[in-house]
């Protein structure tokens, strides 16, 4: 636990340290404790840029872990994810709709709007995942087994990238290019007054997580157990489902469908803590999530990128291997 | 001593209810359970074994009549009453990985533990005396995966010891266990009942050592209802043999068991006397052959605890017997 807490605050501090202008040490130090600057520039990239951005990352990046953690255990699969469910898909078609269909009905191209155009693609990315996540939440009321709700969840999720191809076809190319730019996944499209409005949402959301760490452990024993220790399975459920859609829905709106985290990172904290007692693994993958995310985001904006790579490809990559070397180690030692 | 009432079942029928409407497995059933006492639920597959532990479990709704646990109707409990009344261990093998037998165990404290789960001092004291009783201080430190069948079902019993509950309810738990193990687990079950002073009710297939164990039985069948009674008494009135009649079995009033019923079409005389005389009997009797005491026999058997003879010849094992006899038989 130390570990990820300290590799937290060094993957932050090279974020801020690192990128394609380089600033001195001490300025950076200076211009954080709110001391006035020589350098306008400098002030202004790390308080406008890479401040926000490294906070949003470690944000986002804590938000889809814990919520991949709780997919995993509430559907008892291990390849549960934000994704799996239709959440992000969701989150996409909202975005899809009001991008793609701005330009052809609205007339104006919400591409060209700024800030107002941030704004509602946030809002209407957060709409589009939590209709998704109440569809999901009312299936998961009606139907009994875990495995025949996550095919409904990859069912929807079919459904709306469907939608999403019949939207963009009779779309502008405008359009288009900004939806697909918002598919690819940032830390740093966040920009200004939103970026605190997102940590702030964080910060009230992440712990709600960890109010549901006794249900979490029941819910590794199966229903049966755990409806005999006296869990009210479908309200355990329709917590659980809710605490983590919400918090992809909100990661998702403001950073795009980022890829991979969500189901990597507790993986990764399972294999490192050996266990699966959320007291431990919760915190574990909030912390991991965060650091992972840092990590991922460094890497995107490594000098020479130009903070040109999309963050879904840095984290597949960076991530993937690293799933395959936990899984592939915990196989040989099982043996 | 006076043994409690847990559990009174007043005219319950079990069943399920689906969109074509309510089907009723058993009918009918009225039956108390004791504490202190191990009652066995046997019956063929599909007789509704199942659906009645369910049912008494709460996990199913009565289709008719009244379930009262402790006086108390069972559908006026609450999920976290019915937590501190009932202890369930189920046949589904558990899922979980990298969960220790102490934190498995621990898990059985969840209805006393308060919102974040955290345990107390006293907690860890019941949980401890739980995996003593249970037998497996030794397995304590063990990830839940690495345990064989019979040990997962020991920590799945200490856990419902850790749950403190009057009544444990057990679905089949001997299945895909090898016979010591059953044996062992069986035994634990009713050394708890008695020293515990639990109410012990499980369902199982294995009729012998339900028969030598268990304090009450259940006996569930399709065409004939529910039939209870101790293992000797539905022996002597005949319920058993009526259950479980089938071509080649038969059951020994004697024992109070089961046996393989051999076809005998040949015969020997045999005489003799302790051990040796008994397994040539019985080696005899899978060979198909009778044993009489006639003079006229094809052949003449002598066993004793020194020595086997069979026509004057001492043979050395019944193997040996076994070649000779038939040899002798066929030409």
């Amino acid at each position: 636990m130390m570990i990820l807490g300290t590799s937290i605050i060094v993957f932050f501090i090279l974020n801020l340290l690192l990128g394609s202008v380089s600033i001195p040490v001490c300025d950076i130090i200076e211009i954080l404790l709110g001391q006035k600057s020589d350098n306008v520039i400098w002030t202004n990239i790390i308080l406008k840029s890479r401040l926000p951005q490294s906070l949003t990352a470690a944000m986002a990046g804590a938000g889809l872990a814990v919520s991949g953690l709780l997919m995993q255990t509430v559907f008892r699969n291990p390849l549960a994810g934000p994704s799996v469910l239709g959440i992000s898909s969701g989150a996409s078609l909202g975005v899809a709709c009001v991008v793609l269909l701005s330009g052809s009905i609205g007339g104006v191209a919400l591409s060209k709007l700024g800030v107002i155009g941030e704004v509602t693609i946030t809002l209407s990315a957060i709409v589009g995942s939590l209709l998704i996540m109440a569809l999901i939440a009312f299936v998961a009321q009606k139907v009994r087994g875990n495995v025949t709700l996550l095919i409904m969840g990859v069912m929807i999720g079919y459904i709306a990238n469907a939608i999403i191809g019949v939207l963009k076809f009779f779309s502008a190319e405008e359009d288009i290019r900004a939806y697909v730019i918002w598919g690819l996944g940032s830390f740093s499209r966040v920009s200004g007054g939103q970026t605190s409005v997102f940590i702030i949402l964080m910060i009230l959301l992440l712990p709600t997580s960890f109010f549901l760490i006794k249900t979490l452990n029941l819910l590794l024993l199966g229903d049966a157990y755990a409806r005999n220790l006296g869990l009210n399975i479908k309200r355990a459920r329709l917590l659980v489902i809710g605490c983590s859609g919400i918090l992809v829905a909100v990661v998702t709106a403001y950073c795009g469908p980022v890829v991979f985290l969500g189901l990597a990172v507790p993986h990764i904290c399972r294999g490192l803590f050996h266990t699966s007692n959320h007291a431990t693994i919760l915190p574990a993958s909030l912390l991991g999530g965060a650091s992972l995310a840092l990590l991922c985001n460094l890497i995107a904006r490594m000098p020479g990128f130009e903070g040109a790579l999309p963050v879904n490809s840095v984290t597949a990559l960076v991530g993937a291997p690293v799933v395959m070397w936990v899984l592939f180690k915990k196989r040989k030692s099982e043996a | 001593m006076e043994k409690k009432e847990t559990i009174k079942v007043v005219e319950l029928s079990t069943g399920y209810h689906n969109k074509k409407g309510t089907t009723v497995i058993t009918r009918d059933i009225n039956a108390s359970l004791y504490d202190g006492e191990l009652t066995c639920l046997l019956g063929p597959n599909g007789a509704g074994k199942s659906t009645l532990l369910k049912t008494l479990t709460a996990f199913l709704t009565p289709v008719k009549g009244e379930i009262f646990i402790k006086q108390k109707p069972l559908r006026d409990y609450s999920d976290a009453e019915l937590a501190k009344v009932i202890g369930v261990v189920l046949t589904e093998k558990l899922t979980i990985n990298n969960m220790s037998v102490d934190e498995l165990v621990g898990m059985g404290r969840s209805p006393y533990t308060g919102f974040w789960g955290h345990m107390s001092k006293y907690d860890r004291k019941i949980v401890d005396k739980s995996i003593s009783l249970v037998g497996i201080i030794g397995l304590r430190g063990r990830m839940v995966q690495t345990l064989s069948d019979g040990e997962r079902q020991k920590v799945m019993i200490a856990k419902t010891l850790a749950q403190e509950t009057p009544i444990i309810f057990l679905d089949e738990p001997t299945a895909f266990l090898d016979y010591p193990s059953k044996v062992e687990i069986m035994q634990l079950l009713q050394t708890l009942a008695r020293e515990q002073s639990k109410t012990v009710f499980l369902s199982t297939h294995d009729l012998e050592l339900a028969l030598q164990i268990a304090d009450k039985i259940w006996l569930i069948d399709k065409t004939h209802g529910i039939t209870i009674g101790t293992p000797e008494d539905l022996a002597l009135n005949g319920d058993m043999s009526r259950y479980f009649h089938r071509e080649g079995v038969i059951f020994d009033i004697n024992s109070g068991l089961f046996k393989i019923c051999h076809k005998l079409n040949k015969s020997v005389s045999l005489t003799g006397e302790g051990a040796e005389y008994n397994m040539v009997k019985k080696a005899l009797a899978r060979q198909g052959i009778a044993v009489t005491s006639a003079a006229n026999a094809p052949i003449a058997i002598e066993a004793t605890t020194d020595k086997i003879i069979v026509d004057g010849l001492t043979v050395k094992s019944i193997e040996d017997l076994i070649y000779l006899v038939n040899d002798t038989l066929n030409s």
